[in-house]
């Protein structure tokens, strides 16, 4: 017992270690975001005080730059509504296929099956140009091309939950008058909702770190950029690299995603895992 | 039932549908066709049989970003899932704080590629110019580089997953182990590793998967320098797409490629865990 209680202690060590490991990088870039710009490529590992001090001026020039705050706001318009779209329409697609047991659902069944296993650079020039055609180079439009790439995975999961729902409740509700649009969302919308957050979660995460979709159908000459789009902007144009201005966005595009982190976390975690179990 | 739900089917399946064909079944079939053409925009395609095959498999960017995918994929499934592992069970313990440090190590997953590639080029330049070079000088600090954010990004991920399989090994099974007076060296490696033979199947195709697919890291990371050494095969594509005109063609064939060696990760996934319900 004695020996297992050393060990603890030795392990608690450990991960204590692994730990600051695993946050100094996200250190490492605070830090040099308050760093005057001119020493942070020399002096990256110095405290940012006395004349090294910049205070919040990268910051500031950060923001000015990249116009953050407007492509925080598309970012956000982008993932909730895509978000939204996703869940209502792929929850319904996914109870059509499994209740309306014909070829038909079978085949589409399969499909999006099928491009859960397809890289976005298969389709990633022809999907934009048609984007393009079709005007939908828009923050509306990128909500429904969210919603078509989206659809495998989440009508997937759904179906997978679906199928385990006794059928006797529904054609209950059936007899009782309810039309299946009824039937949907007061019987089985609510029996689906751990099933929702873990898609809504898997795909809120996706959509709103995405960079090449955004990039290609949206593209930087807009005033629609999302966040990991004014990112890469800054860093790839042309001229000297500003990387105050970069440490500053870097801490500012970590600071919602950690917020949501830890608001959620449980259902962050579950959703992750039940999510890779069956992706 | 049916037909009630059939009279429902513009407002159940309609939507998901039409977007699905026009961001998925259009683009991929027109994908397939193109490959065979050439085109500078998706309306003046012309054939041309499978000479885009030839031009990708005798360009020697591809098959350098194929080489280097590989190699990349074998050290960072092997060190994100060896890492993982080990504090999966140093996190099964039992320790005080255990939530917290999950909660730690899972974090740096959430954070975005582009950002990921940036947060570690701005590490890596800074470390290497105590010795007056930066990452670009050599492909070994841009391979390793990735290396590093591969397993910052993915361990607190399949750490988790990892958790999940131990902490569903049944205590019985273990108790009985200690009582015919197992080390805990033959406990890991007789009763432990096969129980959760499931989760590192999942953990591996995981990893693979990801190495493959991996964009906005390299992007942002080394963006394939020095002279294109570090570039992955998802960089490459997007580089033949966009780099140069009149290679579009090229790209496409490329990307078919690409989704091909992808697609037949994926299946052989899907292929290996149906064999092992059934086993199971």
């Amino acid at each position: 017992m004695k020996k297992n209680k050393a060990s603890n202690t030795l392990s608690f060590i450990l991960l204590i270690g692994l730990v600051v490991l695993f946050i100094a990088p996200i250190f490492f870039v605070l830090m040099n975001s308050f760093k005057n710009k001119l020493y942070i490529s020399d002096q990256p590992f110095a405290l940012p005080v006395g004349e090294l001090s910049a205070g919040l001026s990268n910051y500031i020039e950060g923001i000015e730059k990249t116009g953050f705050f407007t492509a925080f706001g598309w970012s956000a318009f982008i993932t909730v509504f895509s978000v939204l779209a996703i869940v209502l329409c792929t929850s319904m697609t996914a109870w059509y296929i499994v209740r309306s047991n014909n070829k038909f659902s079978e085949v589409l069944y399969f499909i999006f099956v099928f491009s859960m296993i397809v890289p976005f650079q298969m389709i990633m020039f022809t999907m934009s140009k048609l984007a393009d055609m079709l005007s939908l180079n828009n923050p509306v439009g990128m909500i429904v091309l969210y919603l078509g790439f989206g659809a495998g995975l989440s009508v997937f999961m759904f179906t997978g939950f679906v199928k385990g729902i006794p059928l006797e409740i529904e054609e209950a509700a059936l007899i009782d008058g309810c039309n299946a649009l009824q039937t949907f969302f007061i019987i089985v919308v609510p029996i689906l909702k751990p099933t929702a957050i873990t898609v809504a979660i898997l795909n809120a995460m996706w959509i709103w770190n995405d960079y090449l979709l955004p990039y290609l159908v949206i593209g930087i000459s807009t005033d629609y950029k999302t966040i990991p789009v004014v990112v890469q902007y800054l860093m790839g144009s042309y001229g000297a690299k500003d990387y105050g201005s970069l440490m500053a966005l870097l801490i500012l595009s970590i600071i919602p995603v950690v917020a949501f982190y830890l608001a959620c976390q449980k259902h962050i975690i579950k959703g992750v895992v039940s999510g890779a179990v069956k992706g | 039932m049916q037909k009630n739900l059939n009279k429902y089917f513009p407002i159940l399946v309609l939507p998901t549908l039409v977007a699905f064909l026009l961001a998925f079944v259009i683009p991929f079939f027109m994908g397939i066709y193109l490959s065979f053409c050439e085109f500078s925009t998706v309306t003046n395609a012309e054939w041309v049989g499978i000479e885009n095959y030839i031009s990708a498999f005798s360009n020697k960017d591809f098959i350098n970003s194929l080489i280097f995918t590989v190699k990349f994929a074998v050290v960072a499934v092997i060190t994100v899932n060896v890492f993982a592992f080990l504090l999966a069970l140093l996190l099964t313990k039992g320790i005080k704080g255990t939530n917290i440090f999950r909660t730690v190590f899972f974090m740096p997953n959430l954070i975005g590629g582009i950002v990921l590639g940036y947060i570690w080029q701005s590490i890596i330049n800074g470390v290497l110019a105590n010795y007056g070079i930066t990452m670009l000088m050599d492909e070994k600090y841009g391979f390793w580089g990735l290396v590093i954010l591969m397993n910052w990004q993915l361990i607190g991920y399949i750490m988790i997953i990892y958790i999940a399989g131990l902490q569903n090994i049944p205590q019985d099974v273990l108790e009985a182990a200690s009582i015919d007076g197992a080390t805990k060296l033959q406990t890991l490696i007789k009763v432990k590793l096969p129980m959760v033979m499931s989760s590192i199947t999942i953990c591996l195709f995981l990893t693979i998967t990801n190495s493959f697919k991996m964009f906005d890291q390299n992007l942002a990371l080394t963006a394939g320098g020095p002279a294109n050494k570090t570039t992955m095969m998802a960089l490459d594509i997007y580089n033949t797409f966009y780099g140069k005109v009149g290679f579009e063609g090229v790209g496409q064939a490329k990307a078919v490629i690409f989704f091909l060696i992808v697609a037949f990760i994926g299946i052989s996934q899907v292929a290996y865990s149906r064999r092992k319900e059934v086993e199971g």
